[in-house]
């Protein structure tokens, strides 16, 4: 186990530091300054700006530089906000859009797994159907149009909740809401065929000839086992509601990462550019291992230790 | 009356499908006594695993109807009763072993936990208790090292030791009745034969009632007392064990018979199979449902489904063949000899019965 953990460490490092370097290198392609104005700034305004953010140096050299100063942990200045750390950036910034894209999730897959698991108990019913055309309608329209409805109908038509403003506990929920959209028909639509198969496996047939009621063969023996897959789902769901904040949190003016994000590759703000990404690289990659230990901890069939797999 | 544990009487069982209902088990008739084995043969789709889902009631109710019938277990139908109660019934009175033990077990929860489930539920043992018995039913089905291996998953053990497990699960709160489906098939050879004089063993121990289902005529040699042959659904032939392997009266059984490989008859000699395939249990006509593949047919087998004729006290079939009506010299000559075995044999009974003296 622990040589694992090592191991899959030494894999995120490597990584983050590939996605470093292809975001830095990407970003020098990028037309235009990171000034706003810039065509009103002499020759010799430029220099000094330039020199003064070390833009005058060869991409190499800046290129190592950033990458130094990253080991130690400092990821520079903004270019936008005179005097601001990146560091202190994200961290105004990160607590909406955690907060939203936490809600969405938990949100989603309480849903989805109710959803699904009650679709696959009372397979092919009307429940069933209902449920189903539900995941359909959800994996096939963006949530982008989602948010736009409930906006519509819930903020505008019934005023029940602000439409795009971020005061209190009630501006999370829209946002959340339309996050969690794709998130419970990707997990309604999983865990209903996991149980599918599972309720035609044999050994749920050995659970009902053991006399155990309907419940108990449901719980111990069917949902555990279907939920064992729907866990590798997290990863690829929780990359979906990180790109969905990107326009969610637009949407809903919410004061987030993902709307930060937008804002400062309009602008080429270099740092925030990159420290955001590689915030958003170090959750991915985070998530996509907390999964795999998980399953390892789900599923006795998956030994950790690097041993054989059986 | 007597001491028959299970009693089958008429069992019909069939399946809504999208084309109408299809007839999956016929009036199917058979009973056990305490401590036998009885074995179901036949092949394919004959119905001998619904046959045996259905005394269980495992078979999905939503496309299942058993439309008449009684299947009384000590006296009490048990298609009367309530889902509660037949789930009393499950693993305590009547338990089941599967044919696949690859995967028959949960392969996310421990060996021990899966054989305590059924205790705790039927003998409300506490949880030590209920380990204390699981692991001495590891030991009887022969798995070394017990105590250890209670935490073990399926996964870490082979074919035939899963297999020992389910039957340690099957028997754990000492039922009445086990019913067998296939339960080597997927085992090796070898295996196989362990499996089977473990079961023999346990039997013996246990005084339980085995209903062995195969269609594996050299399983069935090992381990019956007595033998229903199935068709189509219906038991086209039942008797003891000699009788079905000495003196079989149903066309089908001979057939099986014949097309089972001798190893004291000359290598040269061809097997004998029996030509064309099972009837489609949704296309079955007026007549004989072997009618087709009969070689002995006659008008009256299209036509009429025969009655059930006694040839002995234990031996029933279900054949045209065996009415009076029907000519002796359209009778073939093995199912007249094997008659005239079975009145010997049923005189050396009676004579038996009578103390050993001859008359």
């Amino acid at each position: 186990m622990k040589r694992y953990l090592i191991q899959r460490f030494a894999y995120a490092l490597i990584t983050l530091f590939i996605i470093v370097t292809a975001t830095f290198l990407l970003m020098q392609l990028l037309p235009g300054t990171p000034y706003s104005n810039a065509e009103k700034l002499t020759e010799s305004q430029r220099a000094i700006l330039d020199a003064k953010y070390g833009l005058d140096k060869p991409v190499a050299i800046q290129y190592i530089t950033y990458i130094g100063n990253l080991v130690q942990g400092d990821l520079g200045y903004s270019f936008q906000y005179q005097g601001r750390t990146v560091m202190s950036m994200i961290g105004d910034r990160i607590g909406p859009s955690a907060l939203i894209g936490l809600q969405g999730l938990v949100f989603g897959t309480i849903i989805g797994l109710v959803l699904g698991i009650i679709s696959a108990l009372r397979h092919n019913t009307a429940v069933d159907y209902v449920s189903v055309t539900i995941a359909v309608l959800g994996m096939s329209i963006p949530s982008f149009v989602f948010a736009a409805l409930l906006q519509y109908y819930i903020g505008v038509k019934l005023g029940w909740l602000p439409v795009a403003l971020w005061e209190n506990y009630q501006s999370t929920i829209l946002p959340s809401l339309a996050l969690s959209v794709t998130v419970i028909a990707t997990v309604a639509r999983f865990i209903r065929s996991e149980m599918l198969e599972v309720l035609g496996q044999d050994y749920v047939t050995t659970a009902r000839a053991k006399g155990l009621n309907e419940s108990g063969v449901i719980w111990k023996h069917v949902i555990r086992n279907a939920l064992i897959p729907v866990v590798t789902m997290l990863g690829p769901l929780a990359v979906s509601i990180m790109t969905g904040t990107l326009v969610i949190e637009k949407i809903f003016g919410v004061p987030g990462l993902g709307e930060q994000f937008t804002l400062s590759i309009l602008v080429l703000d270099y740092s925030v550019i990159m420290g955001i990404t590689l915030l958003y690289s170090a959750l991915f990659i985070f998530v996509v291992f907390f999964v795999d230990v998980l399953y390892g901890l789900l599923d006795p069939r998956i030994d950790l230790k690097g041993g054989s797999k059986a | 009356m007597d001491n028959h544990i299970l009693e089958v009487s008429n069992l019909h069982v069939s399946f809504k499908t999208r084309n109408g209902e299809v007839p999956a088990v016929r009036g199917v008739n058979f009973s056990l006594k305490k401590g036998e084995t009885l074995a179901i043969v036949g092949e394919s789709g004959s119905g001998k695993s619904v046959t045996a889902k259905s005394i269980m009631q495992l078979l999905p109710k939503q496309n299942t109807m058993v439309p008449e019938g009684e299947i009384r277990y000590e006296g009490k139908d048990l298609l009367k009763f309530s889902k509660k109660e037949i789930q009393n019934v499950r693993g305590s009175d009547i338990s089941m072993v599967f044919q696949d033990p690859m995967t028959s077990l949960n392969p996310t929860m421990k060996i021990g936990k899966q054989i305590m489930e059924g205790l705790s539920r039927h003998m409300k043992l506490t949880k030590k208790q209920a380990r204390k018995r699981a692991k001495e039913m590891l030991e009887l089905v022969g798995i070394p090292n017990a105590e250890a291996r209670l935490d073990a998953y399926p996964h870490q053990f082979s074919g035939g030791m899963r297999q020992r497990v389910v039957i340690a699960i099957a028997l754990a709160c000492n039922p009445k009745v086990l019913i067998a489906d296939e339960p080597t098939t997927a085992l090796d050879v070898t295996i196989q034969a362990q499996i089977l004089r473990l079961m023999r063993g346990l039997q013996e121990k246990m005084d339980t009632a085995i209903i062995l289902i195969t269609h594996d005529l050299g399983v069935v040699a090992n381990m019956a007392d007595r033998v229903a042959v199935m068709y189509a659904g219906e038991v086209v032939e039942q008797g003891t064990l000699d009788e079905i392997f000495y003196s079989p009266q149903h066309p089908y059984t001979l057939g099986l018979l014949r097309s089972m490989p001798n190893l004291d008859a000359p290598r040269t000699e061809p097997l004998i199979p029996i030509p064309g395939s099972p009837p489609d249990p949704a296309m079955l006509g007026m007549g004989c449902p072997f009618a087709a593949r009969c070689p002995y047919t006659m008008k009256v087998c299209h036509d009429y489904h025969p009655d059930y004729t006694a040839v002995s006290g234990t031996q029933a079939v279900r054949c045209w063949l065996q009415d009076e009506r029907t000519p002796e010299d359209h009778v073939p000559e093995v199912i007249r000899q094997g008659r005239q075995k079975s009145e010997i044999a049923a005189d050396q009974a009676a004579i038996d019965a009578a103390g050993g003296v001859p008359v």
